[in-house]
């Protein structure tokens, strides 16, 4: 299939200036024939929260996907192109992904605590990983909680099973399963679509707080979740990443039409 | 005032009426099948208690008592009806076979709904239904001809006995519990699996700890359902089992099973005696365990239902 490149704006940082902790170049997703992204370029900064937004079908959360290699266990699926972690190319096949993805943890659309207690929940990766000291995992479950914002409301019920939660603590629990392995980003599909809005804004929170010690790339179909909480917003239609920008650039002045059009509600 | 839509709503309507008939026919299938099943209930409870009611033997005695001669009597006047030997043959042919055939079938499911891709699955699914289609006569003459002679020369002796019974039911009840335990893995969600890789966890780790734990009370009913079917099976069973009624003391002596006592004896005796009775006294037994089978299955059911 033909690639279809359409108008482009994408700001690119100036590596002096501010410290990549992320970026792709030249990145394509394919299934089978159908290709879903036609090399998208983007970087994302350290410790900043960069959104992804765009209409249902416009590959974000495809690409967001092939960040951290979601796409490895897949049949017909086809990563290409280049994703620099720490000046390593890590879409190749010498790279263990197991490893990388220790550094690159990722949140999903929809709660998936397991059918856990909370606390073996946020555990579970660590002792997989073979920390087996009490008194750390007591410690690492704390402090992750805390920085999900649930500590609170589930200290007393850390063995009661994670399944009893609601479905905004579900994500927040997520959230600190993610974090409980101090990755260096962390990758969130839509965390907060599935949420009620107060729950939304309790994600929302957490997120803000997070930014200070994680680089944060989150999938949103929420145009205003994506202007609440994002340092720069990347505008993706039809497979390509069409315009990117500060947020407040992107969602007061865009340049590129579609952009336009699409943060102000003309369509998607 | 005659208004013909308020007119149409009360008269039944034709569609109406085909419901009633459909919700009639559906309840009289049902009443059918739940007679069916109370009437088999009534019938074997009530002769298999007639051992118990009618010719005076202790139930007690019944399912202790070792020696199995329904058509003679003991040194102390008592009729010779021991099950014990069958019931434990029953029981070590169906533990046995579970037990061997346990990690296979999980090996097997997790080989087709994890490892292997659509092309193994596709091969492999139909290799297993075929295996549960044949029929239990096969089953017992390939275990008569290969295991019984197998087993006789690694173990020596006759070569029938529960080794040779429990070989036989393992490749019986192999299918029915790896196709059940792959329905509960595939029924995993699939966002588990996509949490844990993306928890770094391993392949390995995400199936051992993940899929494995979660598709727990699905891989428990189907071992159970493999145990139920194989407590159950008496014709391959009896053509390897040896049929002698002793209590056995040795994986590789004739021993004999409920099912197989049951299939040997019934064309041999005449309703209403005491070796009559006896065998219905068998077939409750078997009906009773089934019985157990069948709510163990629904406990396990539900139990991992309220952890969902």
């Amino acid at each position: 299939m033909a690639e279809k490149r359409l108008t482009q704006n994408i700001q690119k940082l100036d590596e002096n200036k501010h410290e990549i902790a992320l970026s792709t170049k030249d990145l394509h997703v394919s299934y089978g024939d159908h290709e879903a992204i036609h090399g998208v370029d983007l970087q994302f900064e350290r410790y900043k929260i960069t959104a992804l937004i765009g209409a249902s079908g416009s590959g974000k959360s495809t690409y967001l996907r092939a960040l951290n290699r979601m796409h490895d266990n897949i049949a017909n699926t086809s990563v290409t192109g280049e994703i620099y972690y720490r000046d390593l190319d890590i879409n190749r096949d010498n790279i263990d992904v197991y490893e990388m993805h220790k550094h690159i943890g990722m949140v999903f659309q929809r709660p998936n605590p397991f059918s856990k207690s909370i606390y073996d929940n946020i555990t579970f990766a660590l002792k997989r990983h073979g920390l087996r000291n009490k008194k750390q995992l007591d410690e690492i479950v704390e402090t992750s909680l805390k920085q999900a914002a649930l500590w609170d409301q589930v200290k007393d019920d850390l063995h009661k099973s994670a399944l009893a939660l609601s479905g905004g603590q579900q994500q927040r629990l997520c959230i600190a399963r993610a974090i409980a392995m101090k990755p260096d980003i962390l990758l969130l599909d839509e965390p907060a679509s599935a949420l009620d809005p107060i729950s939304a804004s309790k994600v929302e929170e957490t997120l803000m707080e997070l930014k200070k010690h994680y680089t944060i790339v989150i999938v949103t179909h929420n145009m205003q979740q994506a202007a609440r909480i994002s340092d720069r917003t990347a505008f993706f239609h039809l497979g390509n990443a069409i315009e990117y920008d500060e947020t407040r650039k992107i969602f007061t002045r865009p340049k590129v039409k579609l952009t336009e059009d699409y943060v102000s509600g003309h369509f998607g | 005032m005659n208004d013909p839509i308020r007119e149409s709503m009360l008269k039944k309507s034709k569609a109406a009426k085909r419901e009633t008939f459909g919700k009639t026919i559906s309840f009289l299938a049902i009443a059918v099948i739940v007679a069916v099943v109370a009437a088999i209930f009534y019938f074997v409870a009530s002769k298999g208690i007639s051992t118990f009611t009618q010719n005076g033997v202790n139930f007690w005695d019944f399912l202790t008592g070792s020696t199995w001669n329904p058509g003679s009597k003991g040194a102390d006047g008592k009729p010779l009806v021991g099950a014990l030997p069958m019931i434990l043959g029953s029981f070590f042919v169906t533990i046995l076979a579970a037990i061997i055939a346990t990690p296979f079938a999980i090996a097997a499911a997790i080989f087709m709904t994890e490892v292997a891709g659509k092309k193994g699955t596709k091969i492999l699914q139909p290799v297993i239904e075929l295996l549960v289609g044949i029929p239990s006569v096969v089953y017992g003459f390939i275990g008569l001809s290969v295991v019984v002679p197998f087993v006789r020369s690694i173990f020596g002796g006759t070569g029938f006995g529960i080794l040779a019974g429990t070989f036989v039911l393992f490749v019986m009840i192999l299918p029915t519990v790896t196709s059940m335990t792959v329905d509960s893995l595939r029924s995993v969600p699939r966002h588990y699996r996509e949490a844990s890789y993306a928890l770094a966890a391993t392949r390995w780790q995400t199936i051992y700890k993940v899929i494995l734990r979660s598709a727990m009370p699905g891989i428990l009913t189907a071992i159970v359902f493999g145990m139920a079917r194989a407590f159950g099976e008496a014709l391959a069973v009896q053509m390897v089992i040896g049929n002698a009624f002793t209590v056995p003391n040795s994986l590789t002596t004739p021993a004999s099973t409920l099912t197989s006592v049951l299939t040997m004896g019934m064309g041999n005796s005449v309703m209403g005696t005491l070796s009559n009775n006896a065998l219905w006294s068998l077939a409750l037994i078997l009906l009773m365990m089934s019985l157990i089978f069948n709510l163990v299955i629904r406990w396990i059911g539900n139990k991992g239902g309220n952890t969902k």
